[in-house]
């Protein structure tokens, strides 16, 4: 696992965007990268918001987990890199 | 809309600016009164939006300074370049009105029954959460030693002073300043690395519980020497801000 820079945030900073999406805390929820079957609690998870949306990525093999974007009020959710999220 | 709300469901309330209180000349810690606070667990934190005149919104999460029972506030760090902090630690007074929702979060909260020692580590404003839960233990007569190592600029810059300063009772305060130090000062004058770690936290035979928070280089940095000091990396809970200039 290598260390993450100073862009990187973490799955708590989601903490809120993620009760809008799924309606509960997901932050302690357990995600499984499905490129390399890497199981992390979410808060553990590298996030990064330039701006234009949010990109979760494995801590292990950097592969997009999840993406979130906002458009009009709506928000665009992708979770096609998680084999399982519980 | 609070009122109609789905019982469970985040959503924005717009709340008050009570007291506002200067920590550092760069941090300010901000009462909020909100009307439907439902309470916080010790660890978590708020978003808080902000609308520009034209409709651009922008959000930040921010940690809660009080504990559970107090009532609710926020502690944040001046960065030159941000989009929100400049406003709420320059712009903002008493009486002024902001948006705000949680609290939220499940993974950086402490309990009384999650055993100890408490092993706390802090970078800049990453001692937010942290003190926090100093006041939570404080104000449920917790005997759980905790130690506290915080690593700031310099002695200007260590938020909280006053009141770290009078802690005791099963608490150390272990300051480090990484770019200046007062007169006479003979704590660390150094970033947190692995030697200061081995002298400072707690053997991992005693099973302690560490919390680490401030920017993302220093949970790094910490999080993986506390694991090469045999702390179990679940025993070692992690919130990163990014970059704030520590």
């Amino acid at each position: 696992m290598k260390a993450l820079d100073d862009y990187a945030l973490d799955g708590n900073a989601i903490g809120g965007l993620l009760i809008e999406v799924f309606g509960t805390e997901m932050t302690t929820a357990t995600g499984t990268c499905g490129s390399c079957g890497t199981v992390s609690q979410v808060a553990e998870l590298a996030v990064y918001r330039p701006g234009l949306g949010t990109v979760v990525r494995c801590r292990s093999c950097d592969a997009v987990l999840m993406t979130f974007v906002q458009v009009r009020g709506f928000t665009c959710v992708d979770l096609l890199g998680l084999a399982s999220l519980t | 809309m609070a009122g109609t709300a789905v019982r469970g469901r985040l959503t924005w309330q717009t709340v008050t600016v009570g007291s506002v209180t200067d920590e550092t000349p760069k941090v300010r810690t901000l009462a909020l009164k909100v009307p439907d606070w439902p309470g916080h667990r010790v660890g978590q934190h708020v978003d808080v939006r902000l609308t520009a005149d034209d409709g651009y919104q922008a959000e930040r999460a921010y940690s809660i300074a009080s504990a559970p029972g107090e009532p609710l506030a926020i502690t944040v760090e001046r960065l030159d370049d941000g989009e929100v902090s400049p406003y709420l630690t320059e712009e903002l007074r008493p009486g002024d009105v902001l948006e705000v929702r949680g609290p939220i979060g499940g993974y950086f909260v402490w309990e009384p029954d999650f055993g100890g020692p408490l092993m706390l580590l802090a970078g800049g404003s990453g001692v937010v959460p942290l003190r926090a839960m100093l006041r939570y233990r404080a104000l449920i007569g917790s005997s759980v030693p905790v130690r506290l190592l915080y690593s700031s600029r310099s002695w200007e810059d260590v938020i909280y002073r006053t009141e770290l300063d009078s802690l005791s009772d099963g608490v150390e305060v272990i300051h480090a300043l990484t770019r200046s130090q007062p007169p006479g000062w003979t704590g660390y004058a150094r970033r947190v690395d692995q030697p200061m770690l081995s002298e400072v936290a707690w053997p991992a035979a005693q099973q302690p519980l560490a919390y680490v928070c401030g920017p993302t280089s220093f949970v790094e940095a910490v999080a993986s020497g506390l694991v090469a000091l045999g702390y179990p990396a679940g025993r070692v809970k992690t919130e990163r801000f990014g970059a704030t200039g520590q």
